[in-house]
C-alpha cells in the first residue's frame, strides 16, 4: 500500500503531492491542497456537491481516486472567477437567487459550465437533464434553472470589454 | 466512506495488464475502469480488493471506430465519448440510445462501456441493448484474443464469461446503419437504474418490417431478447395496432417466477412494465422512421 507521487494541475497551478492509492480526489483537493470550495455531501456519487472538472469534463470527485487524476487538469469552483470578476454562471446564481444555503452551489456551477460549454443555448428541459446528477435540498430547482438560463444568455452576448468568454481553465470554445 | 487500502498498478498496455492479472492471481484483484460501480462498492465496504489494476491509461482500449461494416467501441471508452461519436449514432443506434440514458452527466463522463458490460449488473442499461445490437465482446488473456457473442457473454447477475486473467478489450457491433434505434426505460426513482429498459432496432422496407430486434434490461438476471415481439412484427406492417399486438407478447418465454424481484419492483410489476415499455420503444422507433428526428 505504498504512497504514490502525483501531479495535479488545479485551476492552472501545478501541485505535487504524495497520496495513498485509496485517497479520493475530493479529499486530496480539500485536505491536502486546501481547495475547500468543493463540498462533500453524500459521498455516494448521488448529490454532485463534489463536482469538479477533470480534463475539461464534470466529474464527481468523491468517486475518482486521486491517483486516477495524476497528471490531469482539474478545475474547481475557485477557478471560476477571474480577478474581481465573477463568471457569468456565478452572476446567474446571484441574480436569480439560485442558492439558499449554498452547499450544492459549487457542484451545480461546475456541472452547469460543463453543460453550457457543450450546449450554449440549452432549453429548460435540457438544463434539468444536465443537472440531473446534482441535488439541492433547499433552494428548489426553479431558481437554479433560471440561474443557468441567465448565464447562458450572458455567455451568448458579445463580451462588452472585448475580452473572451471565460471558461474554467481559461479555454474558449 | 474511504476504501480499504490496496496496491495500485497502472499498466500502459493490455499485455501488461494481463501480466499483472496473472502475477496477482492469488490476491483479490480488480480491474479499475471508470470506477463508477467499483469505487462506490469499495467505499461502502462491499468490495475490498487487495490489488487494483487501473486500465484507464491504456490508450489502445479507448475510442470509437467504424470500419468495413463493423463499429468498434474500445472497452475504456466513456459513455460521453460514445455520445460524441457520430459513427456510434449511425452504426449502433440502439446501443447509443441506451448509453444516452445511463446515470447522469457526471456518471457518463467517467463510466465506460467496457466497465458496464463487464460488471453485468442486471439493472444497468446496456445488457439488452448489446443483445439487440448483436454485439461481440472481444476478450483478451494470456493465450490471446477470443470473440464472445453477447448471447453467450452474460452468465447471470454480475457474472460474465471473462476469465480471471482476462480482460474485455472492445465491443464490436455490426453496422445497423439505416435502422432506427431506441431505448426507453422506467428508471428507479432513487437510483436511476433500469427497473425495465427496452431497446429496439427497427427498419422498414416497402411497408414491411425488415430489421426487428427487441431486447430488455432489468427484467431477468441478464439482458434478454424479446423473441415473441420480434416474430410478431417480422415481415409485416408496422403500425399502432401491430405494435400493440407485438408488445403483448413481450413476456413470452420469460419465466415470471425468475424475474427480478426486489424493493424497487416486484416481478409481476416488471412483467407489466415490460409490455408497456416495449410498446413505447417500438412506437418511438416507428415515429422516428416516419420522421427522422432532427437530432
Ligand atoms: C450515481 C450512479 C448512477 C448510475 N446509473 C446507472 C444507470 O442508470 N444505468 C447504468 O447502466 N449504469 C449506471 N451506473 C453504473 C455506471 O454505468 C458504471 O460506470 C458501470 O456500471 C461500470 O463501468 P465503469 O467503467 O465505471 O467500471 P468500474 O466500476 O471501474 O468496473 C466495474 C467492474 O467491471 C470490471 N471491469 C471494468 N472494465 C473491465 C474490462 N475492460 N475487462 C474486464 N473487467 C472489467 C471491474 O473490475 C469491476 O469489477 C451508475 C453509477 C453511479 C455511480
Ligand atoms: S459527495 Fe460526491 S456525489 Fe455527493
Ligand atoms: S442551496 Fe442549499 S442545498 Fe442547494
Amino acid at each position: 500500500m505504498t504512497d504514490h507521487e502525483i501531479t495535479l494541475t488545479v485551476n492552472g497551478t501545478d501541485h505535487e503531492l504524495s497520496v495513498e492509492p485509496r485517497t479520493l480526489l475530493v479529499h486530496a483537493l480539500r485536505d491536502e491542497l486546501g481547495y475547500t470550495g468543493t463540498n462533500v455531501g453524500c459521498e455516494t456519487t448521488t448529490c454532485g456537491a463534489c463536482t469538479v472538472h477533470m480534463d475539461g469534463e464534470a466529474v464527481k470527485s468523491c468517486t475518482v481516486l486521486a491517483v486516477q487524476a495524476d497528471g490531469e487538469r482539474i478545475e474547481t469552483v475557485e477557478g471560476l472567477e477571474s480577478g474581481d470578476d465573477y463568471h457569468p454562471i456565478q452572476e446567474g446564481f446571484r441574480e436569480e437567487h439560485g442558492l439558499q444555503c449554498g452547499y450544492c452551489t459549487p457542484g451545480m456551477m461546475m456541472t452547469a459550465t460543463d453543460l453550457l460549454r457543450e450546449n450554449p443555448d440549452p432549453s429548460r428541459e435540457e438544463i434539468r437533464e444536465g443537472l440531473e446528477g446534482n441535488l439541492c435540498r433547499c433552494t428548489g430547482y426553479q431558481n437554479i434553472v433560471n440561474a443557468v438560463e441567465n448565464a447562458a444568455a450572458e455567455l451568448d452576448e458579445p463580451v462588452a470589454d472585448g475580452g473572451e468568454v471565460r471558461w474554467p481553465g481559461g479555454e474558449g470554445e | 466512506m474511504i476504501p480499504d487500502g490496496f496496491d495500485y498498478h497502472e499498466p500502459e498496455t493490455t499485455a501488461e495488464a494481463i501480466e499483472l492479472l496473472e502475477e496477482h492471481g492469488d490476491a483479490e484483484t480488480e480491474l479499475l475502469a471508470g470506477g463508477h460501480s467499483l469505487l462506490p462498492a469499495m467505499k461502502s465496504g462491499l468490495s475490498s480488493p487487495d490489488v487494483l489494476i487501473d486500465i484507464g491509461g491504456i490508450e489502445e482500449l479507448t475510442g470509437v471506430t467504424a470500419d468495413g461494416g463493423t463499429l468498434t467501441i474500445g472497452a475504456m471508452t466513456s459513455y460521453s465519448d460514445v455520445l460524441d461519436a457520430e459513427a456510434a449514432r449511425e452504426h449502433a443506434p440502439a446501443l447509443t440510445a441506451a448509453v444516452e440514458q445511463v446515470g447522469d452527466r457526471q456518471v457518463r463522463n467517467r463510466g465506460t462501456v467496457g466497465g458496464n458490460v463487464a460488471h453485468a449488473d442486471p439493472a444497468s442499461d446496456l445488457p439488452g441493448a448489446v443483445l439487440v445490437s448483436d454485439a461481440t465482446m472481444v476478450v483478451q488473456g494470456p493465450d490471446g484474443e477470443r470473440d464472445v457473442p453477447a448471447e453467450e457473454f452474460y452468465l447471470g447477475m454480475y457474472a460474465t464469461d471473462i476469465g480471471p486473467d482476462e480482460l474485455l478489450t472492445r465491443v464490436e457491433v455490426p453496422s445497423a446503419a439505416g435502422a432506427v434505434g431506441t431505448y426507453v426505460k422506467r428508471a428507479s426513482p432513487s437510483s436511476g437504474y433500469a427497473m425495465v429498459g427496452v431497446a429496439a432496432l427497427l427498419s422498414v422496407e416497402d411497408g414491411a418490417a425488415e430489421t426487428v430486434r427487441v431486447g430488455a434490461s432489468g427484467v431477468m438476471d441478464r439482458g434478454v431478447r424479446l423473441e415473441g415481439v420480434e416474430d410478431a412484427l417480422a415481415g409485416g406492417s408496422v403500425d399502432e395496432e401491430t405494435i400493440e399486438a407485438a408488445a403483448a407478447r413481450a413476456g413470452e418465454g420469460l419465466d415470471t417466477a425468475l424475474m427480478m424481484d426486489d424493493l424497487r419492483a416486484s416481478g409481476e410489476f416488471r412483467a407489466q412494465l415490460l409490455e408497456v415499455y416495449t410498446e413505447r420503444a417500438l412506437a418511438e422507433a416507428n415515429a422516428d422512421l416516419a420522421a427522422p428526428a432532427a437530432d
